[in-house]
C-alpha cells in the first residue's frame, strides 16, 4: 500500500464494464506532460478529458495516445469567455474550473496530474472513478449520522435507531476521495512533519451531515455537474491575487452550505488515490499565509449563512452568497470585494456557456 | 493506553442478561483483568450468576439494588437497563461497558484489539465538533489537521463519549435483519470521528465508555417500550439516552466521537421473532429523531444535571400528551436526576 498501483495491477483491476462512459468528464489541469495518465489508462481511457492548461500557452502539453481530450490553454479561455475570464484564476490549479463550466456532461471528475493509482490493503488496484461513481449513484444521508458509515455499500445498512422515513436519503452531489502517501496538509504541518505519510486506509464513505463544513479538496473530486456545476467556483487565485491553495477550500464551503439549502448530499471518504509529490512547503506557506488568518474570518461567515427562501436554484444560491461575501467578508479585505464580483463573473459566464441549465430544479434528480 | 490514565481510574461495568458469565469474562481476561469490574445482574433474572475467578470485581443483584434504592425505584433497572445502576454506584472517573455477547476482536493486523485502551484514547484526546477532518481523528499517529482546517479550533474539546462499534452481529433493527438474516458486518473500519456538533445519530449501548465525571447523570435508563426484551432488537432505551446524551454533550460544548473500537458480537436470538414481538420502537424513531433536532437548552443550563431536567421538561411538554411512554419517560427522567444526586456522586 506504500507505493501506487503499476498500470499492470491496474489493468488487471479494470472492469470491462465502464459507467457513464458518455455522461462522465475528466478535469485536469496542468502545466506539463500528462504521462501519469498511462498509470490510469485502464480505468480512464474510455473517458472523454478537458484538460486546462495553465501557464505559458506556448508550451505544448503531451497527452498519451489513446485518450480523447480537448485542451485549452489561456489563450482559449480568454477568447471564449471575452472579459468574464478575468473569473479564471492564472498561474493556479485554480484555472481548472473552467472545464467544468465548458463541459457538456451531467458528471465530472477531477484530478491533479501528480496522483496515481493507489493499492487496497489486499494490494489490488483501486478504480477511484469506480468508486466515485458509485458515491454519486447512491444516495446521501446528511439528517441523521449512520454509525456504520455508508449503508447504502455493500454488507452493510442502516444501524437500530435510525428513523425509515430517512433512509431513503437525497441526491449525491459531490464525492470527495482522500490520499494515501503525501497527506493535504497545509504548510505550518508539512513544515513541522516533513516524513508524514498516510498509509492508513479507512474502509468507509460517508455522508457529511448538514450544517457541517469541511475542508475540500480538489485533487480527488467527483460532483454532478447538474446538481450543484455552477457552485463549484475555484475562486481568484495565482497571480495578481494576495491567495493561493484555498481555491478548493472555498469552493469547498460554498457548495456545502449551498447543499444543505437545497437538500443535497456529500460524501467524503473512498476512493484513496495515491498522492505522489509535495509541494514545496515554503512556497505553499507563501501562498496560504493570508488564508490562514482569513479562514478563522471566513469560517463563521459560512456558518451563519442563511439562504432565502426564494434562492432555489444554484445559481440563484451563488449569487446571494456572492451578495453576503461583498457585504461581510469585504471589511476584511478589498480581495473578498473582487473575489464576490467574480462569483457573479462566473455565474454569468456560466449562463453563458451553460443557457439551458439556467433553470435548474432545487436538487431532484431527474 | 495514554499513560497519564491510571488504571484505578477506570470501572468496567457489564450489565448480566444471561446467568453464565464464563466465556465471556475468560475472553476478556486479558483485557479486563487489571480493572474494576461492577458487574450488574439484570433484577429479572433467575438463575444465580457464574464468574470465573481471578478478578477484581463487585457484583450487584436484586437485594443490593433494593437496597440503594429501594424497591419501587428498583424496576427502572431491569433488562438492558441494568447497567444503569452501575454508572450510579461507580466512583471512577471513566466507564467502559460492553454487552454480556460481546468479546474483543482481532484488526486488520491479526492483533487483539483492547477495546478499553482505544475507549480511553479517544475519552483523553480531544474531540472536534465544530468543523470536519476529511482525515478523521486529526489526533490519532500518523493523521493531523488537513489543509484548510481552521487553527483555532484545532485545540478542539473534551470528548465525553466514544462509541465503539461491532463486527458479525451489527446493531440493526429487527426488521433490517430479519429481511437479511445472513448479513454479518466484516467490515474494519480504521478511524475513529468526531459526531459534528448539532449531528445527532443512534447511540448504541452495546460498546460504549464515557466521562462519567463529565456526562454520567445524562446516561439514563427512562424511555422503556412496552414490549421491551431481553434481546437489543426489543429496545429502545440506549437509543433513547444517546439522544439525550448528544442534545447535552452539544449545548455544554463537549465532544462524542464513533468508530473504533470494535468488539465481536455473537450471534444470538432470531430477528423476525423479535419482530413479531416488538416492532413499536421501530415506529417511535419517527417522533423521536425530530424532537430532539428541535430541542434548545437555555443558558442557565450549565451542568448536566440541569440538561437533563430541562431536556425531561421539554419531553413532558411536547410528547408527553402522544404516548404515555414519553410522559413515563420524562418522569423517569426527573427521578433519575434525583437519584443521581442523592447516590451518585461527581467525584
Amino acid at each position: 500500500m506504500n507505493e501506487p498501483a503499476t498500470a499492470i495491477e491496474a489493468a488487471v483491476a479494470a472492469s470491462p464494464l465502464h459507467q457513464l462512459k458518455d455522461e462522465l468528464d475528466i478535469v485536469i489541469p496542468t502545466i506539463r506532460n500528462l504521462d501519469f495518465l498511462e498509470m490510469w489508462r485502464p480505468f480512464l481511457q474510455p473517458y472523454h478529458l478537458i484538460i486546462v492548461q495553465d501557464g505559458d500557452p506556448s508550451k505544448t502539453i503531451k497527452v498519451p495516445n489513446g485518450f480523447d481530450y480537448e485542451l485549452y490553454n489561456r489563450n482559449d479561455i480568454n477568447r471564449i469567455l471575452g472579459p468574464k475570464a478575468s473569473c479564471i484564476s492564472f498561474k493556479d490549479s485554480a484555472c481548472r474550473c473552467f472545464g467544468y463550466m465548458v463541459s457538456k456532461k451531467k458528471y465530472i471528475f477531477t484530478i491533479d496530474d501528480d496522483c496515481f493509482v493507489a493499492k487496497d490493503p489486499s494490494g489490488k488496484a483501486i478504480n477511484a472513478l469506480e468508486q466515485h461513481i458509485k458515491n454519486l449513484l447512491s444516495p446521501s444521508t446528511p439528517f441523521f449520522f449512520n454509525t456504520l458509515y455508508d449503508p447504502f455499500a455493500e454488507g452493510a445498512d442502516f444501524v437500530r435507531g435510525y428513523p425509515f422515513s430517512l433512509r431513503e436519503g437525497v441526491s449525491t452531489a459531490v464525492s470527495h476521495g482522500l490520499w494515501l502517501n503525501i497527506p493535504d496538509y497545509d504548510a505550518p504541518t508539512q513544515l513541522v512533519k516533513p516524513l508524514e505519510r498516510n498509509t492508513r486506509f479507512v474502509d468507509a464513505v460517508l455522508t457529511i451531515p448538514k450544517g457541517t463544513l469541511f475542508p475540500m479538496c480538489g485533487m480527488n473530486l467527483a460532483f454532478d455537474r447538474q446538481l450543484i456545476g455552477p457552485a463549484m467556483y475555484f475562486g481568484l487565485m495565482g497571480e495578481g491575487q494576495p491567495i493561493g491553495r484555498y481555491d478548493d477550500m472555498w469552493a469547498g464551503w460554498c457548495i456545502k452550505v449551498i447543499c444543505d439549502h437545497l437538500g443535497l448530499g456529500v460524501k467524503t471518504g473512498l476512493p484513496y488515490i495515491y498522492h505522489s509529490k509535495a509541494s514545496n512547503p515554503f512556497v505553499n506557506l507563501r501562498k496560504e499565509y493570508k488564508g490562514i488568518y482569513w479562514q478563522e474570518d471566513i469560517i463563521p461567515f459560512f456558518q451563519q449563512v442563511v439562504l432565502p427562501k426564494d434562492c432555489t436554484t444554484v445559481q440563484k444560491c451563488y449569487i446571494e452568497l456572492a451578495k453576503q461575501v461583498k457585504e461581510k467578508l469585504g471589511k476584511i479585505d478589498p480581495y473578498f470585494d473582487k473575489l464576490a464580483d467574480a462569483m457573479v463573473t462566473w455565474i454569468q459566464a456560466w449562463d453563458g456557456l451553460n443557457p439551458t441549465s439556467a433553470s435548474f430544479s432545487n436538487g431532484k434528480t431527474g | 493506553m495514554s499513560l497519564s490514565i491510571k488504571d484505578d481510574e477506570i470501572d468496567i461495568v457489564i450489565g448480566a442478561l444471561r446467568p453464565d458469565l464464563t466465556s465471556f469474562m475468560n475472553e476478556w481476561r486479558t483485557i479486563f483483568s487489571r480493572f474494576h469490574l461492577i458487574i450488574v445482574k439484570d433484577p429479572d433474572l433467575k438463575e444465580e450468576l457464574k464468574i470465573p475467578e481471578g478478578f477484581n470485581l463487585d457484583v450487584y443483584k436484586k437485594p443490593d439494588i433494593d437496597r440503594v434504592v429501594g424497591t419501587s425505584t428498583s424496576t427502572i433497572f431491569s433488562g438492558y437497563s441494568c447497567r444503569y445502576f452501575g454508572y450510579l454506584v461507580s466512583r471512577k472517573k471513566y466507564i467502559i461497558s460492553v454487552d454480556d455477547d460481546c468479546y474483543p476482536v482481532k484488526d486488520n493486523k491479526g492483533i487483539l484489539v483492547d477495546a478499553v485502551a482505544q475507549h480511553i484514547t479517544n475519552l483523553t484526546t480531544p474531540a472536534t465538533p465544530f468543523f470536519f477532518n476529511t482525515l478523521y481523528d486529526p489526533f490519532t499517529e500518523g493523521a493531523d489537521f488537513v489543509r484548510g482546517y481552521p487553527f483555532s479550533l484545532r485545540s478542539g474539546v473534551q470528548c465525553a463519549l466514544s462509541c465503539g462499534l461491532w463486527l458479525n452481529l451489527a446493531d440493526y433493527d429487527a426488521p433490517t435483519q430479519a429481511l437479511k438474516p445472513e448479513e454479518r458486518n466484516s467490515r474494519y473500519v480504521d478511524a475513529v470521528l468526531t459526531v459534528p456538533a448539532r449531528t445527532l445519530m443512534p447511540i448504541s449501548g452495546i460498546n460504549i465508555a464515557f466521562n462519567r465525571e463529565v456526562i454520567g447523570p445524562a446516561l439514563l435508563p427512562s424511555l422503556r417500550l412496552g414490549g421491551e426484551g431481553k434481546f437489543r432488537w426489543e429496545t429502545m432505551e440506549d437509543i433513547w439516552s444517546g439522544m439525550c446524551v448528544k442534545v447535552v454533550c452539544d449545548h455544554l460544548g463537549l465532544g462524542v466521537k464513533t468508530g473504533m473500537p470494535y468488539v465481536w458480537r455473537n450471534d444470538r436470538g432470531d430477528a423476525i421473532a423479535s419482530l413479531r414481538k416488538e416492532w413499536e420502537g421501530v415506529k417511535l424513531m419517527e417522533e423521536v429523531v425530530p424532537f430532539f433536532q428541535s430541542v434548545r437548552l437555555s443558558r442557565e443550563a450549565t451542568t448536566t444535571e440541569d440538561c437533563v431536567a430541562e431536556v425531561a421538561n421539554v419531553v413532558k411538554e411536547q410528547l408527553g400528551s402522544k404516548d404515555p411512554m414519553f410522559a413515563r419517560a420524562a418522569k423517569a427522567m426527573v427521578d433519575w436526576v434525583k437519584l443521581w444526586k442523592s447516590v451518585g456522586s461527581s467525584t
